[in-house]
């Protein structure tokens, strides 16, 4: 199916993979900020989980430890702004950002001995014949591990946070953290928690980015991929199976827009490369226009320290 | 047992304190990083904050110490008034590309006219483009609601990618043998951007720097307007009590700081960078939020902060040059020292108590 020199199931196809990375990231993100915490340095764990991934890969030679790896790698960057924020009580905006910025520079630094090389590939899994079935068979059945595992993890969270008491302790925390904290839940520790959760979330997915996707190390190859992330979270409402819808729709803009450009449409190449980020910015117009009056969505305690009076 | 209890109002004394702590802090820390890379720790961090200043060839590192110090100035103390009402643009570095197009776009389009207009005219061209790139986060939280954090960020991508299109494009010089980037505005005497002084690097941006801390100082320590603008940030109820109207907070502070931002872009294109090309921006806009935080917010201290952090780009880059320091490990130092910074503030907000067993 050929459409104005796209085809259309290749398209659907990249979709996927394209929108792996950010759904990992916005995934781990909604549960740090269910838990009253917003973590601005997404970009910074995730460029930090795509280096640490792809030096992971390429050392041991094997990319499922390359992915443990860029987790490990997010989740302990994350560390550094869960005792900042929760020990040591700063201001999360500003720790945030402060986080983004020692990730870019670190991982410039860590990857600098892994430019140019190649990571060992990941495979597609063969699922037999459902790869054969016309139309859906290559759209849906013909990616490899990590695009399923993130679907799991959306509908795990989904679960999580709507089944389970450990989920419904999450989100009391993250509503009011000092109601949480005299019904005797330890606040601090669930948010770190969720932290450590988040951080590696957005390291699998920037794993991706530099396993997959790319596949390749290059300087700040995130691009803004983490603050997509985080606006993804927003345009969700806090509910992950609307992450997923947001990734799937920030993954197709950027599948389009590449193959717009492939397809040698007079537009040139830096206004289509802006689309993502424009549609991002609309997106999140769109939502605010919707909801003015009801910004309850965003958890109540979102952003705020919490310091226990006694 | 470590107890924190809250300050009723943050000391004054650690207010001071903490950015000089950060500072020693982030020097020790750094110098751990420089041995793991292989290092001589101590020598690494003298050639960072020793030799610019006062080692051999420092005449000429002084002069670029303005250099990089002005722009850095001029977006942090924008930044900084609205940091200090809660309003987070962190798309400066947008804000200073467009400002850079801006002017840059008046000047090649007056090309080869001479005129002593033209300088005024893009230095006006800037400010406006800074400013309309901020004024578009600012309708879009004021109309809609929308997070000015994650659209200002954006913004910055697309500023980027409207940078490259410019330069290998509608800018791109047409005596340039085909290669990207604009004409050479260092060239071009009716707007070019020179060294007001010779040898102290001092050109207008340095000027406009400083009449910029002085305009903020007047305005957040002087003047009514910088008392509403510390009540929203501190208090925002109390403020709108006191008929402080959000709307107008916010359009004033993503303004101002967007038009200093692109102030700064207009001065660096048409002086010390010269070119409008796809990499001309060099991360001013982000490294500027660490000076506004390192200043405490405060103008006179932003002034100083801008200055140490153009020391660490020097020195960074005689480092790189001598020590073979990777430029990232710079970056690197530069993060580290925001987090000092901000974990030390716990120092001014709470008062540190040991207690008995019994807590």
């Amino acid at each position: 199916m050929i459409l104005g020199g796209i085809d259309i199931i290749v398209l659907s196809a990249t979709l996927m993979a394209a929108s792996t990375p950010v759904l990992l990231a916005a995934t781990g993100e909604l549960i740090a900020e269910k838990a009253g915490v917003l973590n601005l340095g997404v970009e910074g764990m995730m460029i930090m989980g795509a280096v640490g991934g792809f030096a992971a890969a390429t050392v041991t030679g094997s990319p499922v430890l390359g992915f443990v790896g860029g987790a490990l790698a997010g989740a302990v960057l994350a560390m550094v702004f869960a005792v900042l924020t929760q020990v040591f009580l700063s201001n999360q905006t500003a720790t945030g950002l402060a986080l983004t910025l020692f990730g870019l520079g670190l991982s410039a630094l860590i990857g600098k001995g892994y430019e140019g090389v190649r990571p060992p590939p990941t495979p597609k899994l063969d699922l037999g014949p459902l790869a054969d079935i016309p139309v859906l068979g290559p759209v849906l059945f013909s990616h490899d591990w990590v695009v399923y595992a993130s679907l799991a993890l959306v509908a795990g969270t989904w679960v999580f946070l709507r089944r389970s008491r450990a989920g419904l302790i999450l989100r009391a925390v993250g509503e009011s953290h000092d109601a949480a904290h005299a019904l005797g839940y330890r606040v601090i520790a669930v948010r770190i928690a969720a932290l450590a959760f988040g951080g590696a979330m957005a390291g699998f997915g920037g794993a991706y980015l530099s396993l997959v996707r790319v596949p390749q190390w290059t300087e700040g190859m995130t691009a803004g991929a983490g603050w997509i992330a985080l606006a993804i979270v927003v345009f969700a409402s806090w509910r992950p199976e609307r992450v997923l819808i947001g990734a799937y729709l920030f993954g197709g803009i950027s599948a389009l827009q590449l193959q717009l450009q492939a397809a040698g449409y007079a537009i040139p190449v830096h206004l289509l490369s802006m689309a993502p980020y424009v549609l991002t910015i609309v997106v999140l117009v769109l939502l605010s226009a919707l909801h003015r009056h009801g910004a309850q969505a965003a958890p109540a305690d979102l952003g705020r320290s919490f310091h226990a009076a006694r | 047992m470590i107890v924190l209890i809250k300050r009723p109002t943050p000391s004054r004394f650690w207010a001071y304190t903490t950015p000089l702590l950060a500072v020693l802090a982030t020097m020790i820390a750094g110098g751990l990083l420089f041995a793991a890379l292989g290092k001589n720790p101590v020598e690494a961090i003298k050639v960072i904050f020793w030799d610019p200043l006062f080692g051999a060839n420092a005449a000429y590192f002084r002069s670029q110490l303005l250099v990089k110090a002005a722009p850095l100035i001029l977006i942090a103390a924008g930044l900084a008034v609205g940091f200090r009402a809660g309003i987070w643009n962190i798309g400066a570095e947008g804000q200073y590309i467009i400002g850079a197009l801006c002017g840059a776009s008046v000047a090649l389009a007056a090309y080869p006219a001479e005129s002593a207009w033209l300088f005024p005219a893009m230095v006006v061209a800037g400010l406006l483009g800074g400013f309309l790139w901020g004024m578009i986060p600012a309708a879009l939280r004021v109309v809609f609601g929308t997070s000015e954090i994650l659209v200002s960020l954006m913004l910055v991508y697309v500023a980027q990618n409207l940078l490259a299109y410019a330069a290998f494009g509608p800018l791109k010089n047409p005596q340039g043998y085909g290669f990207p980037g604009s004409r050479n505005l260092q060239q071009y005497p009716s707007a070019h951007n020179p060294e007001l002084i010779a040898g102290t690097g001092a050109h207008w941006g340095v000027v406009a720097a400083l009449i910029a801390v002085i305009g903020a100082y007047v305005l957040m320590h002087r003047h009514i307007a910088g008392f509403r603008i510390r009540v929203a940030g501190e208090a925002p109820r109390a403020a709108r009590f006191a008929g402080v109207v959000p709307a107008r907070l916010v359009v004033t502070c993503l303004g101002l700081s967007g038009a200093l931002a692109g102030l700064a872009g207009l001065f660096e294109v048409s002086g010390p960078n010269g070119q409008i090309t796809d990499s001309f921006n060099a991360g001013y806009g982000f490294t500027a939020i660490i000076v506004a935080f390192l200043g405490r917010l405060h103008p006179l201290g932003i002034l100083l902060a801008g200055l140490l952090m153009a020391l660490t780009y020097i020195g960074g880059d005689m480092a790189q040059l001598m020590l073979g320091l990777p430029a990232a490990a710079i970056q690197v130092f530069q993060g580290m020292l925001l987090f000092f910074l901000l974990g030390f503030d716990l120092l001014t907000n709470y008062r540190i108590r040991m207690t008995g067993a019994h807590a």
